[in-house]
């Protein structure tokens, strides 16, 4: 991820990504108040019920429209919009509050100590500073339930590895740039691992299978072994009940 | 239960409906047919609502066994035959519905002439939805069968019992199949991020579809393509048909499978009206790309549902093919005729 220009534009641009989706673009970097734009106007998109509306997808800087080409024309929806957008800071819904119990370092955080020597603190420290901020979800992506959550405190960010690993676990806790995520399922990834949570971000027997979605908020919780492994084994026995902590406004 | 008995899987055929494009925020991919006018079309045949899942057929097609007492059923996107099997084995034409009794066997073997094709079956599937939808996406194992592809002994459980006598419907009207002509474009959402001159290259360019095809997208062959403003982006969305540049500078196309974001710039998105006809591409397929504006690509889409609606229309009597039911009729009427003789 580049992180090009440091304000968000003055005015959203309109891209436009073939005649059944439409992207909206505040910024092209990782910012908050950039991702805060983009909530806003998808917020407000939702709730406006604009016809033939397919998907609204948030991303970090950015609002994809997905749209029924069939239904509706890119002019309607960008006309639409165009009325939805303002300048005002206004507040935004309440997402709701996940607290995941996280076994770190150990065989399931094996990045844990690489991590503390890369940014020159003890590996006490760094699950500290990671499990001692609430984070947002700016947008999901890359697997199904995956959250990008940030911003991590600045002392713990580092580029992604070098060498992506081929296979990293589901529930793995893990840092790259100035984000952390929860790999919601197995696949392969370039991120530094410093945990795992039992709790399952994407589980199909749970309906529905996703868990979070953007402008939800987590903590990651620090637990011994044992807490972690009483979690899981309710997890694999089919125990899909875990449930948000609470729901209070964001900011 | 009433049942489709894969007896033989051929190669790993999913169920697919028209996807569950409306999760997409939260990191789910749309999945559905890569043809969707071929699904659409093959459920019209079978009376079916447009978006009923079928199975979608690549390379080499199953051997099924029917355990129900009738079921209606539709090839379409391939002029592969479906092989009946009884005592003899006979040949039902592809593009039309037939209709098949308790211990028959089907049969579809090699789908040279297209990359997908659908087996629709009147009535569907009695599966549970995911999100809404039937289809099926491998990679975390959500719709269809258990998530994944069908094999060897699997059984599709059958909606209710359908399949009443009527008149077969042939779709005799292929045009929109024999489609043909560059696939047209919309350039974005990152066009900026590429060189004017790499733009040019990309149109005036032939490309061939790499054997790196599958339902997630098409890498292809042809004129390398130079960023202007590197290879990475803040990750954004993705939509279907978009036109994927990483590092190397060969495009990739995104398909119905497709992640709902990602980090590499897009110089376009294929038209919504073009993408079916990226389905039925295969590798060493070739093709090129013509620029459209948004307007014209919602023009387009416009003409294909018109013609879509049309081909329906105009369906008409179906071919006679020997079923084994009429054969044995027809045996027994020359055999009288022939008993007479000499």
């Amino acid at each position: 991820m580049s992180q090009t220009s440091p304000q968000p534009y003055p005015a959203p641009r309109f891209l436009s990504a073939g005649d059944a989706a439409l992207v909206v673009e505040f910024g092209d970097t990782v910012d908050p108040a950039v991702n805060h734009r983009v909530m806003r106007l998808g917020e407000a998109a939702r709730a406006a019920g604009i016809a033939g509306l397919v998907d609204l997808v948030p991303t970090l800087r950015s609002l994809m429209v997905h749209y029924d080409p069939t239904a509706t024309t890119r002019r309607a929806v960008e006309g639409s919009l165009r009325e939805l957008i303002t300048d005002a800071g206004g507040t935004r819904a309440a997402g709701r509050l996940w607290e995941f119990p996280t076994l770190y370092g150990e065989e399931v955080g094996p990045d844990l100590e690489d991590v503390a020597k890369r940014t020159g603190l003890t590996p006490e420290r760094v699950v500290e500073l990671h499990a001692g901020v609430e984070y947002e979800a700016f947008m999901m992506g890359f697997m199904p339930g995956l959250a990008y959550l940030g911003i991590i405190p600045p002392e713990l960010e580092l580029p992604r590895r070098s060498e992506p690993r081929v296979r990293v676990p589901m529930g793995s806790v893990a840092i790259a740039t100035n984000l952390t995520n929860v790999y919601s399922l197995e696949s392969p990834g370039g991120w530094h691992l410093l945990g795992r949570t039992p709790v399952a971000l994407f589980d199909i027997r749970r309906d529905p299978p996703v868990l979070l979605t953007a402008g939800d908020r987590v903590r990651f919780v620090p637990v011994g072994r044992d807490a972690y492994d009483d979690l899981r084994l309710r997890v694999e026995a089919g125990d899909t009940g875990f449930a948000p902590v609470g729901t209070e406004a964001a900011r | 239960m009433t049942a489709l008995r894969i007896v033989s899987a051929g190669f790993a055929p999913t169920l697919q409906d028209l996807g569950r494009p409306h999760v997409q925020h939260l990191g789910v991919p749309p999945a559905g047919a890569l043809d969707p006018v071929a699904l659409r079309l093959a459920n019209a045949l079978v009376g079916n609502p447009p978006d009923t899942a079928a199975l979608e057929l690549r390379v080499m097609g199953p051997t099924i066994e029917i355990e129900a007492d009738a079921v209606r059923l539709a090839l379409v996107g391939s002029g592969a035959p479906v092989e009946v099997m009884g005592d003899r084995k006979v040949e039902a034409p592809s593009h039309q519905s037939i209709r098949l009794t308790r211990g028959r066997r089907l049969r579809i073997g090699s789908l040279a002439d297209t990359g997908v094709a659908y087996l629709a079956v009147e009535g569907g599937f009695a599966i549970e939805p995911v999100y809404g939808s039937l289809a099926t996406y491998t990679r975390a194992s959500i719709g269809g069968l258990d998530g994944r592809a069908l094999r060897d002994g699997d059984r599709l459980p059958l909606g209710p019992p359908q399949a009443a006598e009527r008149a077969e419907l042939r779709c005799a009207d292929l045009s929109w199949w024999r489609e043909s002509g560059p696939v047209r474009v919309v350039l974005g959402p990152q066009d900026d991020y590429f060189a004017p001159a790499s733009v040019a290259e990309f149109f005036a360019g032939e490309y061939r579809v790499t054997r790196e095809a599958d339902r997630m997208g098409m890498r292809l062959d042809g004129p390398v393509l130079a960023h202007a403003k590197g290879h990475d982006i803040v990750s954004d969305g993705i939509a279907t048909g978009a036109i994927q540049v990483p590092g190397n500078g060969r495009p990739i196309v995104l398909l119905a499978d497709h992640q709902t974001t990602g980090g590499y710039p897009k110089l376009g998105t294929v038209i919504s009206a073009d993408v079916p006809r990226l389905g039925r591409l295969r590798p060493g397929d070739a093709l090129r790309f013509a620029e459209v504006t948004v307007e014209a690509a919602e023009a387009a889409r416009q003409v294909l549902e018109e013609r879509v609606a049309r081909v329906i229309e105009r369906f008409g009597p179906a071919e006679p093919w020997l079923d084994e039911d009429a054969l044995y009729r027809r045996n027994l009427v020359s055999g009288i005729v022939g008993s007479g003789e000499g």
